[in-house]
């Protein structure tokens, strides 16, 4: 069933013709062109598809397009703004918190949000809410560190 | 004194260069290029002997110079996360006198890059670098006698400094390295003996830059396979059988058909769906009704050590020394044990992706691979082809680990390309990943030996089945010992109902796991601390050195085990490079499950190019090695994989985390040693150790997951009537 679907992504308006059922994911990836987002499982067990709609990091891999209706979502490639990265990038590229880096738009993305509901974590938050996020390279003692940089920064 | 060979190198390049090459030099233009030449220079022959991957024998280029100044570093080594794009570019910046970042690397594109056998076995900056590092040499010999040329100096008044060619004594008169090259096509062989830069002049390599990928990947703009879009590309999966042996007995694709956009493509056994949308492929592949037939081998995993043994191929001894005979009739305290590790999946984030196209007769595969030269051979073989009509490219990697070495997406891609004339792209899926992995082969490891009334090992009869290879054989000092293999881990393919191959630190795990655990058992007998038992059979300084540092950092106190402390140690001398790690670990005695709360892993890698570089392997195989330690393996019945998905295969996560302590041990006598691999090996029997220590249970078999700690825990509790 095709539908028109408007929301904004990456603070742009967008309007789109597109399956209802369709998951974000793929939209995002070959409709959209924007391949930060990364396949991983699809079937929400890995998080290196994590988005953010309306402030929450969801995994769009199980967003169906019917659910971003009106929504707002920023990917990866929203987060830095006029040409400067998003404190958590650089907090990522500062802390090494990366080796592959496929799990990286995921992780930052998920942080990102975490870090909107709570932005002075303990080091046991940021474990609890990065936990099913996953990284197979072993970067996790330092994606840590990366967020408590970051969290510090953001805060001042 | 530098010794150049001022040969006319252009007739004998340009004789040897194949047509390909050629061309090759055509893209690179004009510029300074030094070549890899036939015939061996003198650094060569240990790395062949030491099992590295073959030099290229062909002309190819190293490096280039191009007139703008950009220099560009070619190898067909890839980038998967281990970070040599930035540690290569730290040799050659260092040796050649530039800013690190005017280097550009060219990684895993074979129409570009040097033969190379493939990334893996953590050889890279081991096996690649001295060439490397040769080649800027003489680069840097060949731009200062340019200067002197053009500056009216003598070349011995001349020096190199981030990119220009400077008198020593006026600075000011000097020429940049882009200034040099413009106009010129100069070609260079590598020199046979470079003159190499001292280590105390290092100002590059020993320091840990920024990675020069990690912007890229921060922003979602690091390519990997699946990232690559082509104008009317189409997306394709793959019928799949059920199970490892089972055959195709009927498919029926008319539904897939009559789905708008679907192709269906049929070519022996490849059975494929194509859309220009990856999700719609998906659905027109659910569409298509097939039947298998099943195998029945009544082989699991459970069962799979016994028939393993029993199909071992016959022994061969790989390292003896002293007599077993004599040394069993010297030993008070016999100890046997047997050792057991399962399957255990790389299981890399990025799945086996690529993208192929098909022009004039030519294929250009975009894979995730670590062998571009290997993906190279095998889609030409597949589509018929000449060798130099396919080129490999090589994006990012989403991690390796040893488990993309065996291309089949890449073969698929390339095959469905030319059978439907348009791009194709070929992700797989989770569940084909955890099916077609090449896993770490299960293997037995049986081990006899024995204490004399001192406490010192005075034999050790190994024998490794299915696991074979440099990891076996002991380092440790005892009089009589023998390692017999039945089967190396790469030769045995066949004997596995399903795909194996190297996994990050191929025979090291299974068998550091026995060497390490059996250590622990003998100090136990000999009621010694497990330390102070392995300090006794050390001989080797370094190693001695690194346990030394450990301990320090560690703080570990002198205390027989199982002390109820939970701590446990491991140790290895792993191609060339010394570690050691302790840890501490709890168990939780209702659940079963272990948590390694602290980790100290100590590593001497010779000389260190990038320190940073170096200890995030460390932590990442730390991390990793936790998973095949506690939870990894892969259950199968009857060829069908069980755990497809990240639900049951459970990977090591946050909450895993111990505290992590690294120490790196410079050691500027011994050249760089790699170490993405050494310390993963050291996981599985540190934890073993860690859980005799806390709970007095030892375990044999890996992992130690927590039903099989409960169930241990409950055994155990029923002996000793407390249950
Ligand atoms: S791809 Fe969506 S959670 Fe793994
Ligand atoms: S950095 Fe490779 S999966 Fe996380």
């Amino acid at each position: 069933m095709v539908d028109t679907i408007e929301f904004v992504l990456n603070r742009k308006p967008v309007r789109l013709q597109v399956e209802k059922d369709r998951a974000l994911l793929w939209v995002l990836r070959t409709d959209l062109g924007l391949t930060g987002t990364k396949f991983g499982c699809g079937t929400g067990a890995c998080g290196t598809c994590t988005v953010i709609i309306n402030q929450e990091a969801v995994r769009s891999c199980q967003i169906p397009m019917a659910d971003v209706k009106s929504k707002e979502i920023l990917t990866i490639e929203g987060l830095a703004m006029n040409g400067r990265l998003h404190p958590l990038q650089q907090a990522f590229v500062d802390n090494n918190a990366l080796q592959c880096g496929f799990c990286t738009p995921g992780m930052i993305l998920n942080a990102y949000s975490l870090l909107l509901k709570n932005s002075a974590p303990t080091e046991a938050e940021i474990i609890a809410g990065m936990e099913e996020n996953l990284c197979r390279c072993g970067s996790h003692i330092r994606i840590v560190q990366a967020i408590q940089t970051a969290a510090k920064q953001m805060r001042g | 004194m530098k010794e150049i060979k001022m040969h006319n190198p252009e007739s004998s390049v340009a004789e040897a260069l194949s047509v390909d090459r050629r061309q090759f030099l055509k893209i690179l233009g004009g510029g300074i290029i030094v070549y890899f030449a036939p015939g061996l220079p003198s650094y060569a022959p240990d790395t062949i002997a030491a099992g590295g991957p073959a030099l290229p024998k062909d002309f190819n280029a190293f490096l280039s110079i191009a007139e703008d100044g950009r220099v560009s570093c070619f190898t067909g080594k890839v980038e998967m996360g281990q970070g040599i794009v930035v540690s290569l570019a730290q040799m050659l910046a260092e040796e050649l006198d530039v800013p690190l970042g005017s280097v550009n690397m060219v990684m895993g594109d074979t129409d570009l890059c040097p033969w190379d056998a493939g990334t893996y076995g953590s050889m890279s900056v081991k096996y690649f670098g001295p060439p490397l590092r040769a080649a800027a040499a003489e680069a840097r010999a060949v731009l200062i006698q340019l200067a002197g040329e053009r500056l009216g100096v003598a070349p011995e008044r001349l020096e190199t400094k981030s990119g220009i060619v400077c008198e020593k004594q006026s600075p000011d008169k000097k020429v940049s390295y882009g200034e040099l090259a413009k106009g010129k096509r100069i070609e260079r062989q590598l020199p046979d003996k470079p003159s190499l830069k001292a280590i105390s002049g290092f100002t590059i390599s020993g320091k840990s830059p920024l990675r020069t990928d990690a912007v890229l990947k921060v922003t979602g703009t690091a390519k990997y396979a699946g990232d690559i879009s082509l104008p009317g590309m189409l997306y394709a999966r793959i019928l799949r059988p059920p199970a490892h042996g089972a055959k195709l007995l009927e498919a029926e694709t008319s539904a897939a058909e009559k789905i708008p956009g679907v192709q269906v493509v049929r070519e022996r056994d490849l059975i494929a769906v194509l859309h220009s949308r990856p999700d719609e492929a998906e659905n027109a592949l659910k569409a298509i009704k097939a039947k298998f037939s099943r195998p029945e081998t009544n082989l699991n995993d459970g069962n799979i050590f016994e028939r393993l043994l029993a199909a071992a191929p016959a022994g061969k001894i790989v390292a003896e020394a002293g007599d077993i005979s004599q040394g069993k009739g010297m030993a008070s305290k016999v100890t046997q044990a047997t050792y057991t590790q399962g399957y255990v999946a790389h299981a890399p984030m990025e799945t086996h992706t690529a993208v192929a196209k098909m022009d004039d007769g030519k294929v250009t595969v975009w894979a995730s691979t670590q062998q571009p030269f290997g993906a190279q051979k095998q889609v030409a073989e597949a589509l018929s082809l000449p060798l130099q009509n396919v080129r490999i490219i090589t994006p990012f990697l989403g991690g390796g680990f040893g488990g993309k070495n065996d291309n089949k997406q890449a073969v698929e891609a390339a095959r469905l390309a030319k059978l439907t004339g348009k791009p194709v792209q070929v992700a797989w899926t989770r569940a084909e990943e955890f099916f077609y992995d090449t896993f770490q082969p299960a293997a037995v490891v049986k081990v006899e030996s024995g204490l004399d009334a001192s406490n010192k090992i005075v034999f050790w009869d190994y024998h490794v089945y299915f696991a074979g290879g440099d990891k076996a054989p002991s380092f440790y000092d005892i009089p009589h010992k023998k390692t017999t293999a039945y089967g190396s881990w790469s030769e045995s393919r066949s004997s596995h109902p399903f795909g194996t191959g190297p996994w990050r630190g191929p025979n090291g795990n299974t068998n550091t796991f026995a060497r390490e655990s059996h250590m622990d058992e003998l100090a136990t007998k000999a009621g010694m601390d497990p330390l102070s038992f392995r300090l006794d059979h050390v001989q080797d300084k370094r190693l001695l050195r690194v346990l030394d540092s450990a301990a320090k950092a560690f703080g570990w106190s002198s205390a027989p085990s199982p002390s109820g402390k939970g701590r446990g140690m491991a140790c290895g001398i792993y191609k060339g490079t010394c570690i050691a790690a302790m840890g501490e670990a709890d168990v939780d005695k209702s659940s079963g499950r272990c948590q390694v709360k602290r980790l100290v892993c100590v590593q001497d890698v010779g000389q260190v190019v990038n320190p940073e570089g170096a200890k995030m392997q460390m932590e990442g195989c730390a991390m990793m090695g936790l998973g095949y330690a506690l939870s990894e393996i892969t259950r199968f019945r009857d060829g069908e994989i069980l755990d497809l998905s990240f639900d049951t295969y459970q990977l090591p996560k946050f909450s895993w985390m111990p505290k992590i302590e690294t120490v790196l041990i410079e050691n500027p006598d011994v050249p760089p040693q790699e170490g993405g691999e050494p310390m993963i090996t050291l996981m599985g029997a540190l934890v073993a150790n860690a859980i005799f220590g806390a709970i007095g249970v030892r375990f044999h078999e890996l992992p130690m997951s927590p039903e099989r700690v409960l169930k241990a825990l409950n055994e155990s509790r029923g002996k000793s009537g407390k249950g």
